[in-house]
This record gives structure tokens, sequence and C-alpha cells, in this order.
């Protein structure tokens, strides 16, 4: 697979797995409570073999709060990064993101509603979030790339930016709306439109495992036609590419996993633009290498962030989104300046 | 190799190609010429499987509609007018994406004739020095020359280009379509191309099919087609008259 030499070599993947690595321990000894690396280490030995602990407190904050938080984080910024990064590519635009688009602002809709008129799927009770989430997701997506191609068939940064503008904002007022008659559910659903990670528990872990496990192969083996997406739509059919149905696919992958990602923590904003856009400064544009980068770097940032969310203003924490948001408009402006300034 | 029978093409409630028929034999290179809005691009656009149309596309006696975009990929290629790369590809990962339509799995690499064909690609058109350099450094002339090496990568039968050298200045304009004469002078090998310059028509062409508002209206060996009643008829202007004044003004 690697005679092409278009992939890394092991070599590199070893050096990912290090750095993501180092970036979770640290994650998990710092916040509000600080714990050294030998009383972590040695709670997860003991929650691992089920021997009594040597303190009951250490080890629910370690592992019932601290552990699945951390690891929400990473498998959140993997995927939000790596959707960021395939949307980037399938639209040929820098910019591209869910946050951007107002894809996160549909999801975060379908999430408000399933919590404001308890909607609840009759065999998972908890699941009802989830699933309208992704639908709401999907089908923005649907809508907003539908527009996009019938007003500017080149789908346009301006375009694209502009309609992602307008669809954010009649999607959050329709929130608003919903908030409106939601009555005493308006604390939860507030949450999802600033983004936190404060409630992560192991059933949100293994969710995010679970679609990651499943959608992001799924985005991986597409990583040829992405390149071809990013180099030209015309040209990718022109090779060969059943360009509506790898479209579609790819469509749905993201969407599902943007949709998950805002059913358990929100929207956290411009993750998706912001990590894939440094990565590729790393990687260059071939997707068969920026995609698996950006899922250890997507996934190490939203761990930092969250950790800067939860410490800097120890006890007191910061929405993820806020932190993240700020970072991220910061990085949006200096890449929209430099292309500017360029073109 | 190609036979196009009444083809239509409608945008909105408007008619862009009416009846279209034509033939496309091994060896030949066919010029597809008349004024600006005639329906050209439409037409390649059209037999490439790019939009929706009436009437049939056949090659080699199957209709081209029904082919999967892989095996049709390796039938026909097409060579845009323009292109707009959207980040910093590499020539050669241009190039590389020629070879799609050959890759047997999804864990599928390179394979050595992938690898063959491209540097092949990349030294017949000249880019071989060039295949580390980003898309977005490169002149036009350039870039026309990598996705003609991805195009030749891709190693169709028939050829469909669209106005390959419109951007492009003389030196790049004869590169190209002398590239694409010796690519045809392998067996086995056609080209469609649309052209506005009557004299490159004449010049490389040796069937030409002539368009007047989306109808055909003369098909046949060059020199058959582009006369001096036809051009008439479709420029309102004595074509001839003007290339030899045009042309006078080289002399002495």
């Amino acid at each position: 697979m690697k005679k092409n030499g278009e992939g890394y070599r092991g070599v590199v993947y070893l050096f990912f797995v290090l750095g993501i690595v180092i970036v979770f321990v640290l994650c998990v000894c710092l916040g509000s409570v600080r714990f050294t690396l030998l009383t972590t280490l040695d709670t997860f030995r003991r929650g691992l073999l089920g021997l009594p602990a040597q303190d009951a407190g250490t080890q629910a904050i370690l592992l019932s709060v601290r552990l699945p938080r951390v690891l929400c984080a990473a498998l959140m910024g993997a995927a939000l990064s790596l959707c960021g990064g395939a949307m980037q590519g399938l639209l040929r635009n820098p910019l591209a993101d869910g946050s951007t688009l107002g894809v996160s602002s549909g999801a975060s809709l379908g999430a408000a509603l399933s919590i404001a008129f308890g909607i609840t799927l009759p065999l998972f009770p908890n699941a009802g979030t989830t699933v309208l989430s992704i639908l709401f997701s999907f089908l923005s997506m649907l809508l907003i790339l539908s527009l996009a191609q019938r007003i500017d068939h080149m789908l346009s940064t301006n375009t694209i930016i502009l309609l992602g503008i307008i669809f954010s904002m009649f999607m959050n007022s329709l929130i608003s709306l919903v908030v409106t008659f939601a009555g005493e559910k308006v604390r939860p659903i507030i949450f999802w439109t600033m983004g936190s990670l404060a409630g992560s528990n192991w059933a949100n872990v293994l969710t995010l495992l679970v679609g990651l496990a499943v959608c992001a192969p799924g985005l991986l083996l597409h990583v040829r036609e992405l390149n071809a997406f990013s180099i030209g739509e015309d040209n990718a059919r022109h090779v060969g590419i059943h360009v509506k149905r790898v479209k579609l696919l790819l469509l749905v992958f993201v969407s599902a996993l943007i949709g998950l990602c805002v059913s358990i923590g929100g929207t956290i904003g411009f993750v998706g633009l912001v990590i894939p856009h440094i990565t590729r400064m790393l990687t260059g544009p071939n997707h068969r290498k920026l995609l698996p980068a950006t899922l250890f770097v997507g996934g190490a940032f939203l761990m930092l962030a969250d950790l800067v969310s939860r410490s800097v203003f120890a006890p007191r924490e910061l929405p993820i989104g806020v932190v993240t948001s700020l970072i991220g408009a910061i990085v949006f402006l200096s890449i929209f300046y430099r292309a500017r300034r360029a073109g | 190799m190609l036979s196009i029978s009444s083809l239509g093409v409608r945008r909105g409630s408007r008619d862009v190609l009416q009846e279209i028929d034509f033939t496309l034999e091994e060896g030949q290179w066919l010029m597809v010429v008349g004024p600006n809005g005639v329906g050209k691009t439409t037409l390649v656009e059209a037999i490439a499987q790019g939009l929706p149309y009436t009437g049939q596309v056949f090659y080699e006696g199957g209709d081209l509609a029904a082919e999967p975009p892989r095996l049709r990929a390796k039938k026909v290629g097409v060579l845009q007018q323009g292109h707009q790369v959207g980040f910093s590809f590499t020539v050669e990962e241009i190039v590389r994406l020629g070879r799609y339509a050959y890759r047997k799995g999804i864990f599928q690499g390179s394979s050595d004739e992938d690898t063959q064909m491209i540097s092949a690609a990349l030294q017949s058109t000249g880019m071989w020095d060039k295949r580390a350099r980003s898309a977005l450094t490169l002149s036009g002339g350039e870039l026309q020359r990598a996705f003609l090496a991805q195009v030749f990568a891709q190693s169709p039968s028939i050829l469909l280009l669209d106005e390959p050298s419109s951007h492009l200045d003389l030196v790049y304009e004869k590169q190209i379509f002398d590239l694409v004469q010796n690519w045809l002078s392998q067996p086995g090998r056609a080209v469609l191309s649309v052209v506005h310059d009557l004299s490159l028509a004449k010049a490389y062409g040796t069937h030409a099919l002539l368009l007047d508002r989306g109808r055909s209206v003369a098909f046949g060996p060059v020199h058959e087609v582009l006369t001096r009643e036809h051009l008439q008829k479709v420029y309102a202007m004595d074509v001839y008259a003007w290339m030899r004044g045009l042309l006078s003004q080289w002399d002495g």
C-alpha cells in the first residue's frame, strides 16, 4: 500500500501516537485538582484490575469524571477535524467547516427540539437527541450545498460563507424560538449552543468511539476522491469518479459525525476549520497524509482546549466552545487576511 | 469509434443543442467549430456525460451513458478549458489522478504500470522536471500541460478537448496541439476538440463539425466543411477574405 510513497511510514505514526499520549496524560493529571503522574497511573491500574482504591475521592474524580471527559475531548477533536478536512477538500475551499457552513447550528436545532419536546426513540431512551441532531445535520448540509450549487456553480468562498452565515442565523433564531417555549428545559438547551464537555460520561465516550469507528474509515478510504474533488469537481468526473455517489456518501459520514459531536458536546466551533488548516501547513494538501494527521492533531488540540477551559479560571469553568471560538476566530481571520493579500 | 445520433440538450426552456449527428473514427481529429455561444462546450460536456441530454452517444456500439464512470474514463478522456485547483497539489499528484480508473481495490496502491504511465506522461509533456512543483505556482501553459499529462496517463481511446489553448500564448498553444497530434499518431485513438481559431482547425483537423445556434450546419472532412459558403452562412462575413487579409500582414 505504501508503494506509491504518498502515505506515511510507520515511524511517523509512532510519533503521532507518542504525541497524543503525552497530551492525554498531561490533561488527565492537570485540572482544578492536580494529581501526580504516579497517583494517576496507580489509580488506573487499580481501576483496571478491580483493586480497592487508595483514596475513593481521587478514584471518583479520575475514573468517573476526568478520564471520560478527556477521552470525549480527544474523540470529538479528532472527529470534528476529520470532518473539517474532508469538507474543505470536497468543497475545494479552505474555509469550509461545520460551523462556518451552519451545519452545527442545524444539528443544535435538532438537539434543542428533542429536548424541548421530549422526543425519544422507543428502544433507546437517550438516543433521541443524537438521532435528531444527526438527521438535522444531514438535512442542513443537503440544503446548504444544493442552494450553493444553484447560486454559484463554482462554489466560491464568498457564496459558501455567506450562505453559512445566513443559515446559522436562521437556525439560531429557530433555536431561540424553541427555547422560548421550552420552559424549565431551557438550561440544557443553552448548553448545546455554547458547547461544553462538562457532563461527559462513559456512555458518551462509547457513542463517540462507535461513531468514529464507523465514519472515520468511510472518510479515510476516500482520500483519492477527496484529492480529486479539491483539484476540481469536473476533473474528478473526467478521471472516472462517480461524483454524485461519492459526494453523497462523504456527506452522510461527515454529517453523522458532526451531528454526533453536537449531540454530546454542543457546538464546539472552529475546530474543524483550524486544525485541518494548521495540519495542511505541515503535511501538504494530499488527503492521504492530511486526514490521518488531522485525527491526531485535532484530538490533541481539543484535549488542550478543554484543559484551558476547566483550569484557567478554576474552579469556574469556561464553555469549551468559547475557548475554541476565541482561537478559531483569530486563525480564521489570519487565513482570510493572507488569502486576500496574496490574491 | 464514437457515434452521436440526434443529440439534444435543453437548458431551461432553451434548446442549446438540437439534432446533432456525427461519427468519429480511429485516427481522426474532429474539430468542432462555430461562433461563440453555439453550444460547442455543451457538446463536449454531453459526450463526457457531464449533463443530461436526449439522443444517444455510442462508443463502439455501446451506449456511453450506461457505462459506469470508471469504465467510461478508460474510453473517453477530457481536457477542460481552464482549471481552478483549490490547494497546492503537486504536478505529479494531479497526473496520478489520471490513474484513478485503473485502481483495483480500495487498499491497492499504485501498480508498476501506473508508475510507468505517470512518468511517461510527465516526460512526453515536458513536465518531468516540474513534477514536484505546486499547481498554484504554475503558469497557465504549464498547468494545462499538467492536465494534458493527466489525461495521457488516463490513457483513453478518445480525447475530448474543450478549447485547450484559449488562455494560452502562441508557444504553449503550439505545444499543446503538437503533443495531441503526436498522441493521435498511435493506433486506436481519436480526438474531438472544440476550437474557435479556424486556422488551427484547418492545420490540425482531419474532420470538422460546423455548428450554428445549436444546430449542425456541415460535417465531413475538414476542407469540405470549412468552405467559403458554409462559413459565410454561419459567421455572416467573408471569413476567407478576412483570414487572407490577416495573413498578408506577415508578407515581406
